[in-house]
């Protein structure tokens, strides 16, 4: 009885179907668990976590003390661990383990370390705990014990340390902008400029005339910069001198007092005695840091903004360039080019090459542009700086140019849609008021097709956004010195490396000697990259609803 | 008159302003005309290029090597003595003769003008009856004499830049102060001799002219504290059959194999290297048809040699250790191209390439490992013509038969690669057996990169199988459901959701499958295994389930909900399974899969592996497939699926057998371009593999696809290189790969689109 039934049940092809919606469950929880991984991964990194202080007796049976960030936890069969470890109680089948971010690199050796739950007792979360990021060396865990200025304990004012901490940490902070404006601007802006004279000796010389004159007023020009490096850099050990008085002296999990510099401080924070807004506004100033601040310290910590400046500048320009020759390319194949079979194999083959792989684009880009363009641009006009290459290398314009190759076909597939949706109509009334086929072009059916090109293009600014192996290849690179638009003549420059969201997070993630420190930092920068990009598309995808809805209107009249 | 009536009462459309302004649009639109055809002719020509700038990149590797004659003149010296040797220096500008009494010549090898002059035999009583070069990179030679002594010399070559001019200055040098090295105590002339010498130690091994084979080795001893030096002299004699004659006689750079031919056509191989005691390897017969070995040199680097036989093969052979570690000759690979007896082989000094000269005056330029004949040509040499080769490898010098030298340019860059070394087994030095090798470089100098694409490829194929696995039923019965039985609500935010993940950066997928995924893998992997059974299960049984409840609720859910009602199942599936996997880990495995596969199974286990890849390519393409299939199947007239309806076939009948029918070349296109873009994918392969180039089709192990192979070392690969132009002809490959199946794609697509008009 049951046995017909469920033959008939199999007959009729239902569980079949519930199959194939369980394909579409399977796919949609894919990516909205992805998505929803990386949202909490990226943006959990940022939240105060309490530092938490225990007592750890150890596989060799001494005990330590460990302060740190419980970043994990592991469920690990007792199996595994009794090989390292022959404490572990035999009553428990699974053990868990947590690793700890124990900051202190410098004094540690390392900072991040795995304990047995087994082995961990006294666990408390003191209030006291002091949170400090460093230029240098990572994070820093311990119990603030005294500040001093000029190597003697400041016990002024009577108020707490901690406050008095924080003041000292604002005036320091000062102090190092300063100095970071003395070095990297003015002090750039001079070591440009003694560039741009060797540069021009150079040119002298090769050009063979003996202008005395001219040689005359570079070394001129060379002593007066001289002169003021030398004002700066007095300036400087000043402002460092200033830096160096201020100093705390922190007890760390070992129990040992560390004396540090304030201007090694980024900022300091005690999480466990934090309310909610207070971890609010924390964590929307560490926010703040990562979208407008530079890298510290291999990129680990600090923020991306060369990185996010970089991938907007390379999509600007690479916008600038495709979108006129992508949509001259689609209005000559479908308003000029007599329509045949040529015309359709070419509309087959610029199709294909939005599928042919992005690496290939690559490989071209550096064997066209980089070496062969590149070079020769270098040698008519550069062939002062020769054989040290400006155009000759791989840079901002090239990777631009790279990836306008990649994308053209995107707008060209999308103009040219746009373009067979105009009606008929619209452009035999325009031809029969007398307008020529450029006037009819212009007035009437590029306007029309103007969505249909911002789709294409916003498209294409969408899968350029998210490349990452051609730019490998063209001028991508871990840590540019400098953006490559500043005050400098000419403003923009397109010979110079720049830095990218999406290598960013092959480089952090995958190249970079602390990955453990570096992994929520790549979540977060994948977090950033997947919402400019599906911003990217949504917007794409709503533009083509309207413009599908204005021709539906248009139809109808 | 009629025609003044109009004028007045109509404006004037002919008057100058107006013509003038028609002019103005006239040209204004056959400009925009040109722009627009210029314009959109260049973009599609610039696209079209990149497929032509790749292969003009690769076409190099294929070319044959140019030869040409620069200069012909009289033999420098003078032609009443023989010649012995012939060598250049490293710019090729000077050219070396040595001549038969012991007399240097130094010439310019463009004109052949006399530079210098030295004379080796300072006692004249002496003759010279043997020479020989050590390692040419090494510049040493060896002079045996009548009295069973040798002479060691060097050349060398001082540059220098009066005037900015380049000067090269050549001279000779003595080893072992000039004195001579006694070789024979009994004071025979010496018929043939080899020497190789370096800062340690010098071999020289000789043939006196009473058939005795001697070997001599000096090693230099340093004291503790480096002041003092003794030379240490170890000397042996070789038994050797007395019937046969010794014609060929080399040494290897590192001193340790001594080869040696006979007159009778064998090939002796000693191990030498304890010098007392020398051993006897192997002897073998090198060539089948008794042809006698005219020509015996090392290949650069002294680990093979190569054999000139009188019927114009020449033969390479190197020793291989078996299975029983012990090394035996293998004969790796001959070369026919040429018909008449070997007079003289030159190996380059860098690359493992040679010259061959036969008797006929053919002269053929061979790489050995490529087993390529890059040119053959014909040169005026005669039965005792004399070759040498530029350090660089880019010039030859050839004894005509007419008493002159000849000089030609050789143009050779990219020997080393042939359509057998890129993609077919290649039997390396020191290798035991022939092999797919991808390589590009090493720490070590004296390296031979070796460029098989076939592992490479290899792993491309492997990528994508394994993507396609995972992918192609997942898209397409999501695509079945979304675009036949979801409620039209549901899909409109369905597909959205799923095409998004295309523009998905593929760095994302490939650093959370690296870095997230691999790990959880790892730690879970039974349950890796489970899901794959459990959650189609679960999904049989709640349809069972459903089927079973009563109607009321049923039909309170609308049609087309069927999914909404799976994911909170296969949510918890997933969820039980993950919990029951370590449980089961630690009761069937011992707590560690991975590692009890390795024991029970012998399949090792690499964190980041294929199976890994695959899920994440897999990910990768299945917005691709999905939306292109899903077009596809929606887009099968309706009246199709009403009248099968009307027939009384179920609404799964109908699926299966006339709307899938229908849409399969949409449903065949889709699988072809998320292929192609599977083949291509590049980050996700960098991330979440080793990047071992190894070939394997366990699922458990990594691999080295062609796409993340060319991200990662075109960087640094230099301009113009053949490592250059062979990850170019990667990209190449993955160019026409997915080109093919986008046109094939694309084609069957507009069939589909007009069979669906035509419906």
């Amino acid at each position: 009885m049951i046995s017909v039934r469920l033959k008939n049940w199999l007959d009729s092809g239902t569980p079949y179907i519930w199959l194939n919606a369980g394909a579409v469950s399977v796919s949609v929880l894919l990516v909205v668990g992805l998505l929803t991984l990386i949202a909490v991964r990226g943006l959990g990194h940022f939240w105060p976590k309490a530092i938490a202080e225990f007592e750890y007796t150890d596989a060799a049976a001494s005990i330590t003390r460990i302060v740190g960030e419980i970043v994990e936890q592991e469920n690990v069969p007792r199996a595994r661990l009794a090989e390292i470890d022959a404490r572990i109680p035999d009553n428990a089948e699974y053990i868990d383990r947590y690793l700890i971010k124990t900051g202190n690199r410098d004094h540690l050796g390392m900072d991040f370390r795995w304990v047995v739950a087994t082995g961990m007792s006294d666990l408390a979360y003191p209030e006291d705990l002091v949170a400090i990021e460093r230029r240098e060396w990572g994070n820093m865990y311990g119990s603030l014990l005294a500040l001093k200025i000029d190597g003697k304990e400041d016990a002024s004012a009577g108020s707490p340390v901690w406050e008095r901490f924080q003041q000292a940490i604002a005036s320091t902070q000062l102090l190092h902008d300063q100095i970071e404006y003395i070095e990297k601007d003015l002090i750039g802006d001079i070591n440009y400029r003694i560039e741009r004279l060797r540069l021009r000796q150079n040119r002298l010389a090769m050009s063979g005339t003996n202008n005395q004159l001219a040689l005359e007023q570079i070394k001129q020009e060379q002593q007066t910069l001289q002169q003021q490096f030398d004002s700066y850099t007095e300036e400087l050990s000043g402002l460092y001198a200033q830096l160096a008085q201020y100093s705390i002296t922190v007890r760390i999990s070992d129990g040992t007092e560390v004396e540090l510099s304030l201007g090694q401080v980024v900022r300091a924070y005690q999480p466990n005695a934090m309310s909610i807004f207070g971890k609010i506004h924390f964590y929307i100033e560490k926010l703040w840091e990562f979208v407008s601040d530079e890298p510290r310290e291999a990129n680990t910590e600090g923020g991306i903004f060369p990185a996010i400046f970089g991938t907007v500048m390379m999509v600007l320009i690479m916008s600038i360039l495709v979108t006129p020759f992508g949509v001259i390319a689609a209005v000559y194949l479908r308003e000029y080019a007599k329509q045949g079979m040529l015309v359709r194999i070419i509309r087959i083959a610029v199709n294909n090459l939005a599928g042919v792989p992005s690496v290939v684009y690559g490989v071209f880009g550096l064997g066209f542009f980089v070496y062969f363009i590149g070079g020769n641009i270098d040698e008519l006009f550069f062939s002062d700086t020769l054989p040290s290459p400006t155009f000759g290398t791989p840079g901002l314009l090239w990777a631009s140019l790279t990836l306008a190759i990649l994308t053209v076909p995107v707008v060209i597939v999308s103009t040219e849609e746009g373009l067979s949706r105009v009606p008929r109509s619209i452009r035999e009334g325009s031809l029969a008021l007398g307008a020529t086929k450029a006037e009819t072009l212009m007035r009437t059916v590029l306007p029309m097709t103007a969505s249909a090109m911002m789709t294409g293009l916003i498209l294409a600014i969408a899968r350029a956004a998210g490349e990452v192996a051609p730019l490998m290849m063209v001028g991508v690179v871990k840590l540019a010195p400098s953006l490559p638009l500043d005050g400098h003549m000419p403003f923009l420059h397109l010979e110079r490396k720049f830095m990218h969201l999406g290598f960013h997070i092959y480089d952090v993630g995958f190249q970079s000697p602390n990955v453990e420190a570096a992994r929520p930092l790549v979540f977060a920068t994948a977090m950033l990259l997947v919402l400019i990009i599906i911003f990217l598309n949504l917007a794409a995808i709503h533009i083509r609803n309207k413009l599908r809805e204005k021709y539906r209107a248009s139809e109808q009249h | 008159m009629s025609v003044n009536n109009t004028e007045s009462y109509l404006p004037d459309f002919n008057n100058a302003a107006a013509q003038r302004y028609r002019h103005y649009r006239k040209i204004k639109d056959v400009f925009i005309r040109y722009l627009m055809a210029i314009g959109g002719i260049g973009v599609i020509a610039a696209i079209v290029m990149i497929a032509l700038y790749l292969v003009w990149v690769v076409i190099p590797l294929f070319m044959p090597a140019r030869l040409d004659q620069l200069a012909s003149y009289a033999i420098p010296g003078g032609s009443d003595k023989s010649t012995i040797y012939y060598a250049m220096e490293e710019q090729h500008e000077i050219g070396m003769r040595v001549m038969d009494g012991g007399n240097i010549v130094f010439f310019n090898t463009q004109t052949g003008a006399l530079i210098g002059k030295e004379s080796v035999l300072r006692d004249k009583r002496r003759s010279v009856t043997a020479f020989a070069v050590g390692d040419p990179t090494q510049r040493v030679m060896v002079f045996g004499l009548d009295n069973g002594t040798v002479l060691l010399r060097g050349h060398q070559y001082s540059v220098t830049y009066p005037d900015n001019q380049r000067l090269i200055t050549p001279s000779v040098f003595n080893l072992f102060d000039g004195k001579a090295v006694v070789i024979d105590s009994r004071h025979k002339p010496l018929v043939l001799v080899s020497a190789q010498s370096d800062e340690t130690q010098t071999t020289v091994a000789a043939v006196t002219n009473d058939n005795r084979l001697l070997l001599v080795n000096l090693a230099v001893q340093t004291g503790f504290l480096g002041d003092s030096s003794t030379v240490e002299r170890t000397e042996q004699s070789i038994q050797i059959n007395s019937s046969a004659k010794i014609t060929h006689l080399v040494l290897d750079v590192e001193q340790r194999d001594l080869y040696f031919a006979d007159d009778k056509g064998w090939l002796y191989f000693y191990d030498i290297s304890d010098k007392s005691a020398p051993q006897l390897v192997e002897r073998v017969r090198t060539s089948h048809n008794n042809a006698a070995i005219t020509a015996l040199q090392f290949l650069s680097g002294g680990i093979s040699v190569l054999v000139g036989n009188s019927d114009g093969t020449i033969t390479q052979w190197f020793p291989v250790r078996d299975g029983s570690n012990s090394y035996t000759l293998q004969n790796v690979r001959s070369f026919d191209s040429q018909s008449s007896a070997i007079l003289a082989i030159a190996p380059e000094y860098f690359r493992k390439g040679m010259l061959a000269l036969d008797k006929d005056g053919n002269l053929g330029v061979y790489h050995a490992t490529a087993h390529r004949t890059v040119k053959l040509v014909q040169v005026n040499a005669g039965p005792d013509s004399l070759l040498a080769i530029a350090p660089r490898a880019n010039a030859v010098l050839v004894e005509g038969k007419d008493k002159t030298l000849q000089f030609w340019k050789l143009e050779n860059n990219h020997p080393e690669v042939s359509w057998s070394s890129l993609w077919g087994k290649v039997w390396y030095e020191s290798r035991d057996r022939p092999e797919y090798i991808w390589q590009s470089s090493s720490a070590s100098s004296d390296f031979e990169p070796k460029f098989s694409l076939t592992p490479l490829a290899f792993g491309t194929l492997k990528a994508s199988f394994y993507a396609m696995l995972f992918a192609v039923p997942l898209a397409i019965m999501g695509a079945i459901y979304t675009a036949y039985f979801m409620s039209a609500g549901m899909r409109n935010l369905v597909k959205p959701t799923i095409e998004i993940m295309a523009a998905l950066p593929t760095v994302i997928l490939g650093f959370l499958a690296g870095l997230w995924f691999a790990p959880i893998v790892e730690a879970y992997l039974p349950a890796m295994f489970l899901i794959f059974i459990a959650v189609p299960l679960s999904i049989l049984f709640t349809a069972w389930a459903w089927y079973k409840l009563p109607q009321f609720i049923r039909l309170k859910v609308p049609a087309g909900s069927e999914a909404m009602i799976l994911i909170p199942v296969i949510m918890l599936v997933t969820a039980v399974v993950f919990a029951a996997s370590k449980p089961i880990e630690l009761w069937l495995f011992g707590g560690n899969l991975p590692l009890w596969m390795g024991e029970h199974l012998g399949i090792t286990y690499d964190q980041r592996n294929s199976f890994i890849v695959g899920i994440a390519i897999g990910f990768a393409v299945i917005p691709t497939i999905f939306s292109i299939s899903e077009d596809a199947i929606f887009g099968v007239p309706r009246h199709l699926t009403t009248g099968s309806l009307a027939l009384g076939a179920t609404p799964w009948q109908t699926m299966a057998r006339v709307i899938l029918l229908t849409a399969s070349p949409g449903i065949f296109s889709a699988i072809m371009i998320g292929l192609g873009r599977a083949i291509g994918e590049t980050m996700i392969v960098v991330m979440a593999t080793g990047n071992t180039a190894i070939m394997d089709f366990n699922m458990f192990q990594g691999f080295r696809a062609l796409s993340a192979n060319i991200a990662v070392e075109m960087p640094e690969s230099e301009l113009g290189s053949t490592h250059y132009r062979v990850l170019f002809l990667a990209g190449l490959v993955l160019f026409m790969a997915t080109f093919m199946f986008n046109t094939v794609a694309e084609v069957v697509r507009q069939r589909l689109r007009t069979k669906y008009s035509t419906l």
